[in-house]
């Protein structure tokens, strides 16, 4: 939760602020992402982690990565109908998918994402 | 002034949420278990969620208990459509924090797992809405559908026991509904883990005619009714009727009613009927039975009582008119509201739904006579078991409420034996009357009356022949000569 990743609250005044947040020099399929944690569970951690791995793999910094901690913030996992946890939500570009899991098996995030992996490495 | 009585709570016995659904607290003692999780399943469409929304509603209404209704199904304002009908006003009661509906979508195309994961979300959600309103009864329904979204049973088995253990530790009392399996009670078999208190719903059609039932399959340290119940659902919710409960305890009566009819209260040494007790006048077609019985309806508004005429032939415009013309005028107590006709198809619904509809309308009309016109529809359905147990529930029931209760049944000529009863509902009744076509020597029909028994009095023994004209009914004695007329 540090770094590139901040810990959102309330999303509602996040959503307003986000155009002013983004840079303009921000490239047209960039990614939103949401990862709808539980404290620190080692699920969470891993999830975390695993993500943050996968995305700089290969995404090359275009995302932008959300941390929502749903124990802090219930209502927001009532909004966008978390049910499992971790979640990763990819909220655009459409269509909305969720990820359920650690994150783990990164084949399957990568096809939920819909993102093409780099080839080697 | 006395002081009202006060429910004795047995310590030794868990405290029980009543439901609010007429006649299932009694049949539970008192409701479901407090502070636990119950199992409600059944087969589609057999009111698992209208039960949940009325426990909830009852709750936030009647016993100061907001309630949770997460939906796995439809969301709040299908819900709230859904049983706008039924008078509740899910908006209004959103709106005073007395409930709180939790839509739980699940779209599967959009999920994909990719590890480890637990259900916490949902545990996050439900502890956020309980504690939201301070939430004392919850309603997950149906939670099953959570495997058709997920594919990790194992993990989803295992967070289903977390969830009823946490429950528990809530001390919310939460109804569960389940889908019925093949052989099982639930889909999924979650009745594994909800060993409190299960019960199950059932629609079932027997002979295009169906019947929901409702039986408690289990309610760990308690006794319960085991039977099956039937149970109805109408515009006031669920209702279940426990009449099996009812038992020989009436009180016998020495008043008298009169029949109507003042020679027939002269063959039944002079009064007429007892009070409370049950009739039974059977005849062949056209002997005039439902003429006899709007004699009595009439004479019993007249001397101040309510009358409730169920007819399964006749419309209650039809009953009036044909009455009026031997003088029997029941408009003027339609109008005064002492007279209530019904008119219903026997085939309408199952007999059990018949004796449901007859209690409900004894619980609001408030009776002192019940005419059931004739009795042989409705005996025309079922197999003769259930028709015997019906009868004897019914009986038993206006005998309980103190209601003079009077039934006409059909028999046909070519029977033969004109006096064995149809049903064999003779030794429930109190006083049986038959009405029966006799020829005399001039070759003329003729309606001839007796009394075959009158329990508790002394009656008359003779036949009687049965005038109906526009004056209304009248009986003079048969001439000598007249024979039985029968068919061989």
């Amino acid at each position: 939760m540090k770094k590139t990743a901040k810990i959102l609250k309330k999303p509602k005044t996040k959503k307003q602020k986000k155009p002013a947040v983004r840079k303009p020099t921000v490239k047209a399929e960039q990614i939103l992402l949401r990862l709808y944690i539980t404290g620190t569970t080692p699920q969470s951690q891993r999830a975390l982690a695993n993500i943050k791995r996968i995305c700089d793999e290969h995404l090359e910094g275009a995302y932008e990565l959300q941390v929502v901690d749903i124990y802090q913030s219930p209502q927001l996992a009532k909004d966008e109908q978390i049910i499992a946890a971790p979640t990763l939500v990819k909220v655009l570009p459409s269509p909305l998918r969720r990820l359920i899991g650690d994150l783990s098996d990164e084949q399957k995030v990568l096809l939920g994402l819909d993102v093409r992996p780099k080839t080697r490495k | 002034m006395a002081k009202t009585k006060v429910a004795v709570f047995d310590p030794n016995q868990f405290r029980r949420s009543p439901t609010g659904i007429d006649g299932l607290d009694e049949i539970t003692g008192g409701g479901i278990p407090q502070g636990r999780p119950t199992l409600i399943c059944g087969s589609a469409g057999c009111g698992k969620t209208l039960f949940g929304m009325e426990f909830l509603v009852a709750g936030a209404t009647r016993f100061k208990e907001p309630g949770v209704f997460m939906s796995f199904e439809e969301n709040a304002d299908e819900l709230a459509v859904n049983v706008a009908s039924l008078h509740f006003d899910l908006k209004k009661l959103e709106k005073q924090r007395k409930l709180l509906i939790e839509h739980v979508l699940l779209e599967r195309s959009e999920i994909a797992e990719t590890g480890e994961y637990n259900l916490e979300g949902l545990f996050v959600r439900l502890g956020h809405a309980i504690d939201s309103i301070g939430a004392k009864r919850v309603v997950l329904d149906t939670i099953e559908a959570l495997f058709a979204g997920l594919d990790n049973t194992a993990v989803l088995r295992a967070e289903l026991r977390r969830l009823f253990t946490w429950l528990k530790d809530k001390g919310v009392t939460a109804i569960i509904t389940g889908e019925r399996g093949d052989g099982t009670l639930t889909r999924h078999g979650i009745e594994e883990y909800v060993s409190d208190c299960v019960i199950l719903l059932d629609h079932r059609v027997t002979e295009q005619i169906s019947t929901r039932r409702i039986r408690i399959v289990k309610y760990r340290g308690s006794s319960h009714g085991t039977s099956e119940y039937p149970f109805l659902i109408d515009r006031d919710g669920i209702s279940v009727l426990p009449i099996t409960s009812l038992g020989l305890n009436h009180k016998g009566s020495k008043q008298r009613i009169s029949t109507g009819i003042s020679e027939l209260d002269h063959m039944l040494s002079g009064k007429g009927f007892t009070k409370g007790s049950s009739v039974l006048l059977s005849g062949t077609a056209g002997t005039g039975k439902t003429s006899i019985a709007a004699a009595f309806a009439l004479r019993s508004c007249r001397d101040g009582g309510r009358t409730l005429y169920l007819s399964f032939e006749e419309s209650p415009g039809q009953l009036a008119h044909n009455m009026n013309s031997i003088g029997i005028k029941f408009d003027e107590w339609i109008d005064k509201g002492t007279l209530k006709i019904i008119s219903r198809r026997p085939a309408y619904f199952g007999l059990e739904m018949h004796l449901l509809e007859l209690y409900k309308e004894i619980g609001e009309f408030k009776p002192t006579v019940v005419i059931i016109d004739p009795l042989t529809s409705l005996t025309g359905q079922g197999n003769a078991l259930e028709i015997q147990s019906m009868l004897t529930r019914m009986i038993d029931l206006l005998k309980t409420r103190g209601i003079t209760a009077m039934f006409t049944t059909l028999v046909s000529v070519r029977e033969g034996d004109i006096d064995s009863s149809q049903v064999g509902v003779s030794s429930l009744i109190d006083t049986w009357i038959v009405v029966r076509e006799l020829e005399d020597t001039l070759k003329k029909r003729v309606r001839g009356l007796y009394i075959v028994k009158s329990r508790g009095m002394a009656h008359s023994d003779e036949v009687q022949r049965l005038v109906l004209s526009n004056k209304g009914i009248s009986l003079v004695p048969v001439q000598s000569s007249a024979k039985v007329f029968r068919e061989k």
